[in-house]
């Protein structure tokens, strides 16, 4: 049975379409032409209502092993948000962590179908899945953490870059994993030590090799091996006084690195690397500046990372951080290593609006976007859980929407966002096209040719607002953007009027990356008998755990 | 993708097995081999003793294991002639019975099966608005408390062996509870960063008393039964420069011996703790790992420290982590309300039967009649109880309906949760008549939905 959504306002800034009145035709899980609709189909009328793509995020930490310890030491966060099942959902709870059901139907809720999990540790990669299996609604993937890799820090300081990318090859096809993460190169490495690097030229810990090397290393690799997705990095310094410029420099450190057709990096949440002055007393927004950093280089997108006054849960593979907060904080601390790949830590947080660096932060996620030219280069993230979780995508969108709104909340705030940061002078109000670009030109950036879009042959992977086009008011964008109207997943009506009405599967998107095994054998073989705490052959993870999954790539053998 | 569904359609070869996970302890070995030398022979390689004799035991084909039905509801006599034999729905219909009458039915166990199995039980548990709560909660329940109080810094066990210099292991007997866990993770495996395995670590033991642990020991503290607390918190003031007594009081340990594991930590790059029930389940229970969870977490501020609890089960990681991710809690989780309560004292499964406060007890892979205590266990005696389980128990003989299955991990697939929190496949070694535990819960979720009509 086929699908016909009539009379929605269309936006879908891929093909240029920038709020026209059109109706959509869906069939087997695809949009389609009017002819291929078939004979049988169900009508939704849609007038006066707002029709988006799917919405895409690329940065959300919703799955794996570092979630589930937020989710465990954290029973207090379990009890901000409890929700019962009902005779189609599971129960579930949760507020900045919520359970992997709820996650679904949250999201779902909100009108977004496809999700990214940005930091796998290969060694637990199969508890992501596993996660994966217990969330509907999304389609998902994860980002493999790399950046720390021992092996691949081991080849880059040898300069064996063709077997490094076998390495990695090998990893993300083991792991059944999307692309390349790379959490403050070097740093986490350090931390088994309990140090850390201090910016793109100090050498780490033992291995002496260098976050510009790890990171021009890892981009070669990836456009060799041709993926979909950039470079994800998490930049050095993350969260520290005067750490923009350590952005600048990463930026500035790829720049003879090209591709045609999307960029080679992509730096995620850089509102925690925006930051000016010298101490916690002189901090000060870089938002603008960057903006202009981003506008100005060809080769790179970023997410926000935008930030959101709620008691929430941090949590990162950048180890070092995390304690330095938990030292700073007084908060309670977890920390976890995983042998030979990668760290973790997690601490409880919350951004206050009478905290002068909190109301900084939140201004310099805003500024970012607000203060860019190119939106195709941006995309909205919170970096759930970290800047606040996923469901403050509706306030954030509500502040980028409408001036109104912003200078509300900034006369709640400590002055410090007044005298330090540009938010109050900037003018610009997002219209609909703008949010859908920044929610839902993600599928770009990722290389996710079926998604975020409505084009004939994507999927059918709809979201449906009940907002006015020339809507300023604040709360109205909020509940708007919080609740759906309708949501469609694969072709199947999924959310009425804010509510899951039908608990659909989602796909686990994967690539083929056909590692040459037989380059790497040898090492792989000897790290796995000496130093991994279980064997080669119990450390991929099969198809058995994907579900249902789609290939989205294969690797061109070069 | 075709190959891959090319390779899962071969029937495995499962006369020479290599790789095989142990569902034993949480060690989780996975260098298993196990090769078949006659029908219910075989040999089986790198298994300590416990694990040998397991995988020996399961290949040697036992009488025929049937489903079991109480004749008459009420009679627990404890002798086998009160049972009937049953077709396997006729169980699974009873089952379902028995948890839609029950008000507050507990599901417990857990530990010792798969993570696919516990899933369906948690299903199951909405399903029936029941209170499902595993073997956590008599074990290491104080340390998740504790870890929900202050965190914990911990790491993989492959961490350790690469990185650890210092080796602590308290209140607990890893020689003689996780046969393996000193020779393939901690203290004689040779890693990345100590090249000369055991010669470049330095081993202590604090125990209640000597054990065959303490013989590898580079230091034995004898510490005095249920002082554990005070002398956590005289390291800690050690740690931080402050003057001890000569006596730390009433703990039977020096000032000396304290010093010098002080002297130990400081000097130590990477330290590893480990810790048993001898500290979760003596005087201070969660207050004795948070004040050690709070040295490691202080600790890391001059060095590196990780903590890790010692779990039994081969999967009682596991557990808590598919209660987490589904329901926001790792034990103890009350669903009659159909959202998820967690309260352990109230919600978890001693306290729910001391109080008289559960009807049905629904038991998967555990034997609590034969661990609880005393008061707790004998309520089993007045209560409608399901146990599956692939051995007759003790619990079993107080089952109304009783479902034997096949052994995760010998005779069916999963997945388990080594004790550090990494997810392993459990292999099939050998074939079984028996649906697995996996099934057989999902078939009563079935059957309950059924008999329902999907409300």
């Amino acid at each position: 049975m086929g699908l016909i959504l009539k009379n929605g306002i269309v936006f879908d800034p891929k093909n240029g379409i920038r709020g026209e009145k059109m109706d959509l035709f869906i069939k087997d899980g695809k949009i389609v032409a009017e002819k291929d609709l078939g004979k049988k189909s169900d009508t939704i009328d849609l007038v006066g209502k707002v029709v988006f793509p799917g919405g895409v995020d690329i940065h959300a930490h919703i799955a794996g092993s570092k979630v589930n310890s937020g989710r465990l030491f954290r029973p207090e966060d379990s009890r901000m948000r409890t929700v019962p099942r009902t005779n189609v959902t599971r129960a579930g709870s949760g507020f900045s962590v919520p359970t992997t059901y709820l996650t679904g139907y949250t999201y779902s809720e909100m009108g977004y179908t496809t999700v990214i999990e940005p930091a796998v540790p290969p060694l637990k990669a199969r508890h992501t899945h596993e996660e994966f299996h217990d969330i509907p609604m999304l389609d998902k993937t994860g980002l493999l953490l790399l950046g720390n890799n021992h092996q691949v820090i081991e080849y880059l300081k040898a300069g064996d870059l063709d077997r490094c990318r076998e390495w990695v090859a090998w990893m993300l096809l083991a792991t059944k994993c999307y692309g390349i993460k790379c959490v403050n190169p070097g740093g986490t490495a350090s931390w088994a030590w309990g140090k850390n690097v201090e910016g793109l030229d100090d050498p780490c810990t033992y291995f002496e090799v260098t976050p510009r090397e790890i990171i021009r290393g890892l981009v070669d690799i990836n456009e060799n091996l041709g993926l979909p997705h950039a470079v994800h990095l998490h930049c050095n310094n993350l969260g520290a006084p005067g750490n923009y410029t350590t952005a600048i420099e990463t930026i500035d450190a790829v720049k003879d690195l090209k591709n045609k057709e999307r960029s080679v990096l992509h730096l995620t949440h850089l509102q925690f690397n925006g930051y000016g002055g010298d101490s916690w007393k002189t901090f000060e927004s870089k938002g603008v500046e960057l903006a202009e950093k981003i506008d100005k280089t060809p080769n790179i997108t970023v997410d926000t990372g935008n930030v959101c006054f709620e008691p929430t849960t941090t949590m990162t593979a950048d180890g070092p951080f995390e304690f330095h907060l938990h030292r700073l904080s007084k908060q309670k601390w977890v920390n976890f290593d995983v042998e030979l790949e990668a760290g973790t830590g997690i601490v409880p947080y919350e951004y206050k609006k009478n905290v002068s660096v909190n109301a900084v932060q939140w201004a310099v996620g805003l500024e970012m976007v607000l203060a860019l030219k190119d939106l195709t280069k941006i995309h909205l993230t919170t970096d759930h859980p970290n800047g606040g979780p996923f469901t403050c995508y509706a306030e954030m969108i509500a502040w980028l929407m409408s001036k109104k709104a912003r200078a509300e909340t900034i006369a709640t705030l400590h002055d410090a966002v007044k005298s330090r940061a540009a938010i109050s002078d900037l003018d610009r109000e997002l219209d609909l096209f703008d949010i859908c670009l920044i929610t839902r030109g993600t599928a770009q950036t990722l290389g996710l040719a079926n998604k975020g879009h409505l084009g004939i042959g994507a999927d059918a992977d709809v979201a449906v607002y009940d907002i006015g086009v020339e809507e300023k008011d604040g709360a109205k964008i909020e509940r708007a953007f919080r609740h759906c109207a309708y949501t469609i997943k694969g072709g199947e009506l999924a959310v009425k009027d804010g509510k899951v009405v039908n608990s659909v599967t989602g796909k686990t998107l994967w690539i083929d990356t056909k590692p040459k095994v037989d380059a790497i054998e040898k090492d792989l073989r000897k790290r796995f008998e000496a130093y991994y705490s279980v064997s080669l052959d119990n450390y991929p993870v099969d198809m058995s755990y994907l579900g249902e999954s789609e290939m989205v790539m294969k690797r061109c053998k070069k | 993708m075709a190959e891959e569904e090319k390779v899962t359609n071969i029937k495995p070869d499962l006369t020479d097995v290599t790789d095989v996970t142990c569902p034993f302890c949480g060690n989780l070995c996975d260098d298993i081999h196990i090769k078949r030398t006659g029908d219910d022979e075989a040999e089986v390689h790198h298994a300590c003793g416990v694990g040998y004799y397991k995988f020996k035991k399961f290949i040697t084909k036992g009488a025929p294991r049937k489903n079991l039905l109480r004749k008459k509801s009420g009679d627990k006599k404890a002798s086998d002639d009160t049972f009937k034999e049953a077709k396997l729905d006729a169980c699974i219909d009873k089952a379902a019975e028995l948890l839609i009458a029950a008000k507050k039915p507990v599901l417990f166990g857990w530990a010792s099966t798969s993570v696919e199995a516990i899933r369906e039980g948690i299903a199951l548990s909405e399903e029936v608005g029941g209170i499902i709560d595993q073997t956590t909660s008599v074990c290491h329940g104080p340390s998740t408390l504790a870890v929900q109080d202050v965190g914990i810094s911990s790491c993989t066990l492959g961490t350790v062996l690469n990185h650890a210099d210092l080796i602590i292991y308290w209140g607990c007997n890893p020689s003689e509870a996780h046969l393996r866990h000193m020779s393939r993770y901690t203290v004689y495996p040779r890693g990345a960063f100590r090249e000369k395995g055991r010669q470049d670590r330095e081993v202590v033991v604090v125990d209640v008393r000597e054990t065959s642990s303490t013989s590898v020991a580079t230091q034995f503290i004898k510490v005095d039964p249920n002082t554990d607390y005070e002398l956590v918190h005289a390291l800690r003031l050690a740690m931080k420069g402050e003057e001890l007594p000569d006596e730390i009081p009433g703990t039977g340990v020096t000032k000396k011996q304290v010093m010098k594991l002080a002297q130990r930590l400081k000097r130590s790059k990477f330290c590893a703790f480990f810790f048993g029930l001898g500290l979760t389940m003596t005087r201070g229970r969660h207050r004795n790992i948070d004040a050690i969870l709070s040295l490691g977490a202080e600790l890391n501020k001059d060095t590196k420290v990780v903590i890790r609890p010692m779990r039994g089960h081969y999967n009682v990681a596991g557990a808590a982590e598919v209660f987490t991710w589904q329901t926001g809690y790792p034990y103890a989780v009350d669903l009659t309300r159909g959202y998820a309560r967690y309260n352990p004292g109230e919600t978890s499964l001693v306290d729910l039967l001391v109080r008289d406060d559960a009807d049905c007890l629904f038991i998967v892979a555990s034997d609590p009649v034969a661990h609880l205590p005393k008061e707790a266990a004998r309520r089993f005696g007045n209560l409608p109880v399901i146990v599956i389980d692939p051995h007759a128990t003790i619990t079993s003989k107080f089952a109304d309906v009783y479902f034997p299955c096949a052994v995760t991990g010998v005779e069916s697939e999963g997945t388990a949760y080594r004790m550090d929190g990494v997810p392993i496949k459990l292999k099939k070694v050998i074939d079984s008549d028996l649906p697995s535990d996996t099934e057989i819960v999902a078939n009563i979720l079935e059957r309950v939905k059924k008999k329902r009509g999907g409300k």
